[in-house]
């Protein structure tokens, strides 16, 4: 201890002048050409340059400023120079006030009050990073007048519509209460509050917040259980560690014992937990059921053990190790031998762990023995821990090969990790009766090793051992009596004495000669020698005192002169007992009892024997002593505690506002669009069949309608209780899979909770526009302000979670025919919306109805009306605002000569957008009729409304910009030619005679072949409807079908027919706008060789 | 959690600290010193440190001492994992992690640490969030920044911090969009003095370098999947995907990352590519030993090896060597004990040979063990494995990307004993 001191006090005069040093060496360094040269006119300076009125020169001055605190030096006479800039419109000097105002706002609490105004102030501010930033510093300030400034800002930041204010709520939490732990009370509220938040962003802090201020308030966990448990694979890492810990702690006070004697699981069991683990397990009659919760956590857990953080993957195993049933431990073994390949520090706490485990139970890494072989590139402590597992890991069956191992460790240059081996040699000795004989044989061998440290442990262990059995080893002991000249370390010399004295009987001739060396160099020896000869001395004395009488009277004389009491002391006390004298009392009649008293044998054990009791993965398990804020980890509870509490009156959809922005995530959209060809010619399928059989169509579109509605539900919810359902989902997707190609990836859509999700989230956002009144798009159609449209659709996302609340009850039971409808509902929703939100009525219902032969009929009206939406802006580069397209094909009511365009502006941000409009100034010279600005958009609501642009019958992409009242984005829409067209009627004569009067080059033509299931008019219709918007002509020829129409700014006749002469087909295109019937031309030729239903 | 963190360099200096709660005071390194003291070589430093008021965590890399100081209970490999982060963190800004870079950016370093950690808690650690917050410094932004005084420091949230896919930067374009995947097989093993493996096992990743416009989603799909049991993805990976199909489906982070690790450990799987053929021996007498080291293929697969070095940590009391090498050249230093034999390429015609004379410290014993060899390869176009990539998609985003596959196989912890 007096020696620490000394160094101590050594490195802290030796740090400070170093420091020194540093301090007048940096100044010129830093400060150009060495204008100053004392410290306090450096900080003038530093001063004078936060004083001027150049942002440049106050960042310049902060940035010095940061290097000094990061230097250790202070720096806090400048917090007056410093505090006024704390208002700075520069965010970067912002940040840097922050970081010193952090630092030494402690040391100037008066001063620091004067900041706080400006952070009340950032607190408001519509920018989310800088709500989250000035919470950050306000509580970071640790100033304790404004604990209630900090109590309140932290109840308002609770609700915050970002989550990430949220998250720094959560943080703010810890502080306030290591400020003001009375404050606790107050804090359980907010933290309760936060613990309902859905967000993933914010659980892995409020648990954080949680286990810091009141990790004994269980009953919290109770009612967000089984959410935390769904959340955890989406929350960030860092948050899976910390919820990990806590859930385990729940666990073990909440549910039974899985480890019961009786509980005997059967091999299938496991894969049958995915099916219904209960029924199955009352099927089997066992005595014990694993609670469902438990199961939860346990099943989603497990896929956290392939995460590339190694602190999840510890947490993972340990709650598998503490929470599982003993026959699922298995898991945990590879994941750990996995993390053994990262860094060195990490390998340490794993091995630590795996050697703790390793004591329990031998046979979950036994397989892995090989991994656990030394290197000679390892660190020692790593060394030794591998070490420790394989001693642990040796049996019977692989001693030899670890025995094999271990001599070549022997060997090692590392004498510290070769001392370390012989004693597991030792270990193993003991532990594996078979070897013990081997084991002592080899370590006699190593008595003749040239290293000292070798022989020296070799002595220790081979004392250890012969306790076990002295008599049948006398000729080791004289062996070692023999090497005694020559070792030369003090705790091997002190054992062989030891030895000696112990088993004098046995090695009655050598004994007596060992003590008299001893006797002449005794005063050149350790203490710790000393004190085994004086010891040697006494029992040789007591049993051959004939022979040894003068020697031990010798020793005992040097003993007691010698410089060290506890050798002086241990002398008299010796001489005391065994030389009888007038003095003596009763106790040297048992001198011979006490000193020659059998001794049991040492137990050679593992030092992680009883590391155990500490959880593990836990600070406490590595130093294996209980550090501050261990919290342990009980035991389980005999009868289990009411299920009941953690169960929520609604089982509501968990991500609904877990991450709103990714509301309208791209890939859902991309994948919409992606797939939506398929579907959109599936539900054209469906129809056609419809038609036909048009008896039942009403009825299948009622049903259809329905399920749509539920499954849409049901994606929603499936992402909450995913896992359950995931046996169930994947084979629903087998027979999706039958079905169609394309319910593969529709899995994969499900599989993924992002993808699948979000998909979900936006087609009930559409479909909630389109269910919202029609009053809506009659307003559009006024060109009324759309003011009331906001509201509206706030509404509307309040309605949301509950409707699907509602909704998700019924899923399961009405599981089985759900999930199949679920393919169908991407096609069924979109048909109404589209007709519902078309400018013009008259044609709405035509949509609602759409039936080629039907609207043949009609003069001037879309035969069909694609659903393809395309997208115009994605949310992320939209800031938040989403954009899609798509072409209604109906007459713009803006202007004769422009397209109709549909658009659906999405907010996916978490707060309100407002004034998107279009700016005044089109890049490409399209006449564009704009739609009215919308004054406000809510967070996750969307709006639709029509535009009109001329094309000029081009194909080239209208550009212009996309405005909300902040931020401006270039977006451009690109017309596919088949929307530059307005459907006509004409009479199949006039169709002829016009066809007669556009040849030539006015005509393009071109033959393809046909695949069989294009052939039928049905289909041919349909494919050229889809492609382009043209009418159709009756036809009394079969085997030919014409469509007419014009282009819509110049109205120049467009004729198309299609002559069928099987297996190949003639379509020919007679049309003035020659550039545009050729392109019209190849899109209709790949949509008719295409053979996609 | 973390209370505060101080950057001690290899000499002791302490260079850099940074307190997250109240100010603790670097006397507290002081034990770190007395470990490090006691630890004699850096690598031993014990990576937990208890003190009476404290605990100490410290990680050890590229020649940094990264002390963090606890004051509570936490999972220590919690703060072990965030050092680590934070020295790929400066990795990735600077180029390299070194006192050197560190004192140089001292600004950015500490805007960084802001943001990492607050209230010891990790705020973000993912690093296209980090870029936007803080950009990384170049030299062009730092002229430009002198000149018009704009800043590094982003001012809206990064959009991952809030997205599901932290991982990925919004808005991401490219010219010409690419995707390289590297698939790395390092081999593990330990061949005894016979030849024979005592213990082999393969540790692979796939390294990615993406750079594609918008938000693609990536279909990435092996010839034979079954070869993996082990597995750890980057987050991006849907795991239930790869439970299912064995396909990994993933939104790519922008730029570099590790898609995936794995761990082949079923040793007759494993081929070793190289037989070393040595004998080292030392005499009892005249104080000098022999060397002879014969490097041949084995299992190659029929690819070339190269970059073959030899290294061999030879005991304290050699003091130098006098060999001769029929390929490549040697070296023997002196101060570390390390001699190298950069071989280069393997020619199995003409086996690359090296012998000599070592001559050892005079009226030493003579040492006890024969040191062993590391063995360092690399093997280009060859998963050891043989692990190969079926095939890339892309779906999500219209256009079509350039891909690429590349196999290399390298030697990891290669430990030939004698």
């Amino acid at each position: 201890m007096s020696n620490n001191n000394v160094s101590y006090n050594e490195q802290v005069s030796l740090e400070s002048g170093v420091d020194a040093a540093q301090e007048n060496s940096s100044i010129p360094a830093s400060v150009s050409g060495g204008l100053f040269s004392a410290d306090y006119k450096k900080n003038e300076d530093l001063k004078e340059m936060l004083e001027s009125n150049k942002d440049s020169q106050k960042l310049e001055a902060m940035k010095r400023i940061v290097g000094l605190i990061a230097k250790g030096k202070n720096a806090s006479e400048l917090f007056p120079a410093v505090v006024k800039n704390v208002a700075s419109k520069n965010i970067e000097l912002k940040k840097l006030v922050y970081v010193y105002l952090v630092r030494y706002a402690e040391e100037q609490q008066d001063l620091a009050l004067l900041s706080i105004s400006t952070f009340q102030r950032a607190l408001k501010d519509p920018n989310q990073l800088i709500r989250a930033s000035a919470l950050r510093v306000l509580s970071s300030i640790r100033v304790p007048i404004i604990v209630p400034i900090m109590m309140l800002s932290i109840k308002e930041a609770s609700t915050d519509l970002s989550p990430y204010v949220r998250k720094t709520a959560a943080h703010a939490i810890q502080k306030l209460y290591s400020l003001d732990p009375d404050q606790k009370e107050h804090l359980i509220e907010v933290i309760e509050k936060l613990l309902k938040d859905k967000s993933t962003l914010v659980a892995g802090s409020v648990v954080m917040a949680f286990e810091e201020v009141c990790p004994e308030r269980i009953d919290l966990i109770h009612k967000n259980y089984r959410k935390l448990c769904n959340l955890l694979v989406d929350v960030e890492e860092w948050g899976q560690v910390v919820i990990i810990h806590m859930l385990t702690r729940y666990a073990r006070t909440q549910f039974v014992s899985p480890w019961r004697e009786d509980a005997v699981f059967d091999e299938n069991s496991e894969k049958a937990f995915y099916d219904s683990e209960e029924e199955r397990k009352v099927e089997q009659v066992k005595p014990y059921i694993m609670d469902p919760d438990h199961r939860l956590l346990l099943r989603n857990t497990k896929p956290l053990f392939q995460s590339r953080n190694t602190a999840v993957v510890m947490a993972v195993s340990q709650l598998y190790w503490h929470l599982a049933p003993k026959h699922e431990l298995n898991i945990i073994t590879k994941s750990l031998v996995r993390l053994l390949r990262s860094h060195r520090e990490v390998q340490f706490i794993v091995l630590q762990n795996i050697a703790t485990m390793s004591i329990q139970r031998k046979g979950m890494f036994e397989p892995f023995m090989k991994s656990f072989y030394v290197r000679s590139t390892d660190a020692t402590h790593i060394k030794i821990l591998k070490l420790e597992i394989l001693t642990n890991l040796a049996n019977e069956a692989n001693i030899s090969t670890i025995l094999r191992e271990f001599q070549t460790y022997v060997k090692s240059q590392d004498k510290a990790f070769a001392a370390a081996t012989i004693q597991a040699i030792g270990r193993c000795a003991t532990d594996i009766s078979e070897v013990t004989d081997t084991c002592l044989n080899g370590l006699v061998l190593l008595l003749s090793n040239r290293d000292e440290t070798v022989v020296a442990e070799s002595v220790v262990v081979i004392k250890k051992l012969l306790q076990t059995q002295p008599s049948q080893h006398s000729d080791i002991i004289k062996h070692m009596a023999k090497l005694f000249d020559n070792i030369t370390v003090s705790m091997a010399r002190a054992s062989i004495l030891w030895l000696m004295g112990e088993y004098c009987e046995h090695v009655p001739k050598i004994a007596p000669d060992v003590l008299r060396k001893m006797a002449k160099t005794f005063t050149s020896e350790e203490d710790i020698v000393k004190l085994q000869t004086v010891n040697l001395a006494a029992k040789l004395y007591l049993t051959n005192s004939k022979q040894t009488k003068l020697l031990t009277q010798y020793i005992l004389n040097l003993g007691k002169y010698d410089q060290n009491y506890d050798i002086r002391d241990r002398t008299r006390f010796i001489r005391q007992l065994i030389v009888p004298n007038e003095k003596s009392g009763a106790l040297s009649k048992y001198a011979r009892r006490i000193l020659m008293a059998p001794k049991p044998a040492p137990v050679l054990q593992s030092a992680f024997k009883d590391r155990d009791r500490f959880q593990l993965g836990t600070l406490s398990h590595t130093l294996n002593s209980q550090a501050i804020g261990y919290l342990e980890l009980s035991d389980w509870p005999a009868v289990a505690p009411d299920q009941s509490v953690r169960i929520v009156e609604v089982v509501e959809p968990v991500k609904e506002t877990g991450a709103p922005v990714h509301g309208k995530s791209k890939p859902g959209k991309s994948s919409e669009k992606f797939y939506s060809d398929s579907e959109e010619e599936e539900e054209e399928e469906e129809e056609g069949s419809s038609s036909e059989d048009s008896s039942s169509s009403s009825e299948e579109s009622e049903s259809e309608s329905e399920s749509e509605e539920n499954s849409d539900d049901s994606n929603k919810s499936s992402s909450s209780q995913s896992d359950s359902e995931k046996k169930k989902k994947t084979l629903k997707n087998k027979k999706l899979q039958q079905q169609k190609p394309d319910g593969k990836d529709r899995k994969q859509k499900n599989g993924n909770a992002v993808k699948g999700e979000s998909r979900s989230e936006s087609e009930s956002a559409s479909e909630s526009s389109s269910s919202e009144s029609s009053s809506e798009s009659g307003s559009e159609l006024d060109s009324d302000s759309d003011s009331d449209s906001g509201t509206d659709q706030k509404k509307n996302t309040r309605s949301k979670p509950v409707q699907s609340t509602l909704v998700t009850k019924q899923v399961e039971k009405k599981e089985v025919s759900l999930l199949d409808l679920d393919d169908f509902s991407p096609a069924a929703v979109p048909s109404p919306k589209s007709s519902i939100l078309s400018p013009s009525l008259l044609s709405d219902l035509q949509g609602l109805s759409i039936s080629p032969t039907q609207s043949a009929l009609q003069a001037s009206s879309p035969v069909f009306v694609p659903e393809t939406s395309h997208e115009l802006l994605h949310r992320m580069t939209g800031k938040g605002l989403s954009a899609q397209y798509r072409f209604t094909r109906q007459p713009c009511i803006y202007g004769n000569s422009m397209v109709s365009l549909q658009l659906t502006l999405s907010n996916s941000s978490d707060q309100a957008l407002e004034n998107i409009h279009i700016s005044e100034k089109s890049s490409t010279g399209q006449n564009i009729h704009r739609f009215n600005a919308i004054e406000r958009l809510e967070p996750q609501a969307s709006v639709t409304v029509s535009m009109g642009v001329d094309f000029n019958d081009s194909t080239q992409a209208a550009n212009f910009q996309l405005c909300t009242k902040e931020d401006e984005f270039s977006v451009s829409i690109q017309p596919a030619v088949g929307e530059l067209l307005l459907p006509i009627t004409v009479s199949e004569a006039d169709f002829s005679k016009e066809q007669g009067k556009l040849l030539g080059m006015n005509e393009s033509s071109a033959t393809i072949t046909m695949t069989p299931e294009n052939v039928s008019s049905q289909s041919v219709n349909r494919k050229v409807v889809s492609v382009a918007n043209l009418g159709v002509i009756p036809s009394s020829q079969e085997n030919i079908h014409r469509f007419a129409g014009k282009t819509v700014s110049s109205g120049c006749l467009v004729l198309v027919s299609v002559a069928l002469k099987d297996p190949d087909a003639v379509i020919t295109i007679n049309t003035e706008r020659t550039v545009m019937g050729s392109m019209l031309l190849r899109q209709l030729k790949t949509a008719l060789t295409n053979s996609d239903p | 959690m973390i209370h505060s963190l101080f950057l001690i360099n290899t000499s002791g200096d302490l260079f850099l600290e940074k307190h997250w709660k109240s100010v603790i005071s670097r006397s507290v390194c002081d034990y770190f010193f007395e470990a490090r003291e006691k630890a004699v070589e850096p690598d031993n430093v014990p990576p937990v440190i208890p003190t009476p008021h404290h605990y100490l965590i410290t990680i050890y890399r590229e020649k940094i001492f990264f002390v963090s100081v606890i004051q509570t209970e936490v999972p220590p490999l919690f703060v072990i994992e965030f050092l680590h982060r934070v020295a790929e963190t400066f990795q990735d800004y600077f180029g390299e992690c070194s006192e050197t870079t560190i004192k140089d950016n001292v600004v950015i370093v500490y805007e960084l640490l802001e943001e990492m950690l607050d209230n010891g808690f990790p705020l973000a650690t993912e690093s296209n969030i980090l870029k936007e917050l803080i950009r990384p410094p170049t030299i062009l932004r730092s002229m430009v920044n002198t000149i018009t005084g704009s800043s590094n420091v982003g001012e809206t949230l990064p959009t991952g911090q809030l997205s599901s896919i932290p991982w990925r930067r919004a808005g991401v374009k490219y010219t010409n969009n690419e995707a390289y995947f590297d698939v790395v097989e390092e081999i593990d093993a330990i061949l005894d003095k016979s030849g024979t493996t005592v213990f082999a096992e393969i540790q692979g990743v796939i390294d990615a370098c993406v750079k594609l416009s918008g938000m693609p989603d990536l279909t990435l799909s092996f010839m034979n999947p079954r070869l993996l049991d082990d597995v750890s993805f980057h987050p991006c990976v849907r795991y239930k995907r790869w439970e299912s199909e064995r396909v990994i489906s993933f939104i790519p982070p922008d730029g570099n990352f590790q898609l995936m690790s794995y761990h082949i450990s079923a040793q007759n799987l494993v081929a070793i590519p190289i037989y070393v053929k040595q004998n080292i021996s030392f005499f009892e007498t005249g104080s000098s030993g022999r060397l002879d080291i014969t490097v041949g293929p084995k299992q190659t697969m029929g690819k070339t090896v190269e970059c073959l070095v030899v290294t061999i940590h030879m005991p304290k009391v050699v003091l130098s060597a006098n060999l001769n090498a029929t390929q490549g050249t040697y070296n023997y230093d002196p101060v570390t004990k390390i001699l190298l034999w950069d071989i280069g390429k393997l020619n199995p015609q003409k086996l690359p040979n090296l012998k000599g004379s070592l001559s050892l410290l005079s009226g030493a014993p003579k040492p006890e063990e024969n040191p062993s060899l590391n063995i360092d390869l690399k093997i280009q176009q060859l998963a050891i494995s043989g692990l190969k990539v079926n095939r890339l998609d892309m779906y999500g985003e219209k256009y079509k990307p350039f891909k690429g596959v590349k196999y290399v196989t390298k030697a990891g912890k290669f430990q030939v004993r004698t």
